[in-house]
């Protein structure tokens, strides 16, 4: 090898850096749209999959047709007007991290460990044949054992009886905690109640087999072998999302309100 | 030299097969075997990165400044690795949500940086393609050889396929749960290694 110059490794480096940088910059920027069109079709097709409505042979956006977005103030439990803040600009993962739409949670309150939650969320409502509401759809999330995981939750219209989840997006242990996407497991919560009578949080995932019969079999979900901590961590979440901090000052609302179709 | 060509494509299978003989690329070969579909992927994406990265590294090898290699080397491969991320999340999305995490972590893949190192640097650039698509195929190999027997028995599936009904869901199976962490396919390495070992002594190393 010739004898080299002091100069360079340093020119040398610098060619290679902005290559590289044109082209990884350029593949980011010109994928984003179609990543992005791909991250919110798994989106709603996790919206409809929750539901129990998701149909493989008709197009994703022709089935999302039914399905209203709205946007919930968490704090008061009310509606936010379409011309406050559209739903279709909110975006839910930024909001929790920014000062105008995001708080800290104190440690206490902080059961499905995120730190920050969001002043607003979007709500999914599922309107039947006759426009009205049948089944409303929340996001909820919380940690596990190693990542955050993502699911919606559906609710019947008597606003307590859950039609199904789906959880979308974890890094959770493929085969242990991973089974959260287990479909067969997902269809134990189909019918079972988030509050008991005093408007408590009861629904929760147990150690091994649920109860089939007595008073807490409405509340149980079956725990996930071999997953205590991802089994805690859902448990968690949904005491968090639908305790005071998240969805249940909406919810009581609606319920005091009549429901949707009162 | 067309002797030489093949040689170089597939004596990384089993002689010189670079999880078994070279130990490299061990972390990896850990965490993505629990699943068929993900040890695949896997492969696909590194077999592409190693072949790309040689030869990119081999056609500038002359003007790579001895003193910053490492670096120069590290970030090629990085660069090829961001674009494979980009483009699975783009066009395969389903598979990038349950490889992203393994994806990044191909850019500290030893077996990339080691025949960047060891080979590319001093080999003309048909040569080092042909050495990178050899090694991704004998790191396909093993990652093929692991899967299969993690999700057959730990998952009672093959490609997500059932196979073996399990306890879980109503049938017979009932699954070994060990075989679903990491940890145990450093045993099916070492097994693995130990066969190779014995069928082709030549790999024995000199206590």
């Amino acid at each position: 090898m010739a004898e080299e110059s002091a100069l360079k490794p340093f020119y040398s480096v610098l060619v290679l850096a902005f290559v590289c940088s044109l082209l990884v910059a350029g593949a980011a920027v010109g994928l984003r749209p179609l990543q992005e069109s791909n991250r919110q079709l798994d989106q709603k097709k996790n919206i409809l999959r929750a539901a129990g409505i998701l149909k493989d042979d008709v197009s994703v956006a022709d089935q999302f047709k039914v399905v209203q977005t709205r946007l919930v103030e968490l704090a008061t439990g009310s509606f936010v007007a379409e011309d406050q803040l559209s739903p279709q600009q909110f975006n839910q993962t930024k909001a929790a991290f920014s000062d105008e739409f995001g708080r800290s949670l104190e440690k206490e309150e902080d059961l499905a460990r995120l730190s920050r939650i969001e002043k607003y969320s979007l709500v999914y409502l599922i309107a039947g044949g006759d426009n009205a509401i049948e089944q409303i759809i929340l996001p909820v999330r919380g940690k596990g054992l190693w990542s955050t995981m993502f699911a919606y939750v559906a609710l019947d219209a008597d606003l307590n009886t859950v039609r199904g989840i789906s959880f979308y997006a974890h890094g959770e242990t493929p085969g242990l905690g991973g089974e959260v996407e287990n479909k067969t497991w997902q269809k134990g919560w189909q019918g079972k109640k988030v509050y008991d009578q005093e408007r408590a949080v009861r629904l929760q995932v147990v150690k091994g087999s649920a109860d089939t019969s007595g008073e807490q079999a409405a509340f149980e979900i079956d725990g996930l072998s071999g997953a205590t901590m991802t089994s805690t961590g859902v448990s968690d979440l949904m005491q968090f999302w639908f305790g005071d901090h998240g969805f249940k000052p909406f919810l009581e609302r609606m319920k005091k309100e009549g429901g949707f179709n009162g | 030299m067309a002797d030489r060509k093949r040689d170089l494509l597939l004596r990384s299978i089993i002689e010189r097969n670079p999880i078994a003989l070279l130990v490299l690329g061990i972390c990896s070969a850990l965490a993505v075997t629990s699943q068929m579909t993900t040890a695949f992927v896997m492969f696909i994406c590194v077999t592409l990165v190693v072949a790309f990265s040689s030869l990119t590294i081999s056609i500038v090898r002359y003007q790579i400044p001895n003193t910053v290699r490492i670096g120069i080397q590290i970030t090629v491969i990085a660069t090829l690795v961001i674009l494979v991320d980009q483009f699975l999340k783009a066009f395969y999305f389903d598979l990038s949500k349950q490889l992203s995490i393994y994806v990044g972590l191909i850019i500290t893949n030893c077996i990339v940086m080691g025949r960047a190192e060891g080979f590319a640097m001093s080999n003309p650039p048909v040569n080092s393609f042909l050495d990178g698509i050899g090694n991704g195929l004998g790191y396909g190999f093993v990652l093929m050889f692991v899967a299969f027997i993690r999700e057959l028995f730990g998952s009672g599936t093959l490609f997500g396929i059932e196979i073996f009904q399990l306890t879980t869901n109503g049938g017979w199976y009932e699954r070994n749960g060990f075989l679903l962490l990491p940890v145990s396919a450093f045993f099916l390495i070492s097994l693995l290694i130990w066969f190779l070992r014995t069928i082709d002594p030549v790999q024995q190393e000199k206590a």
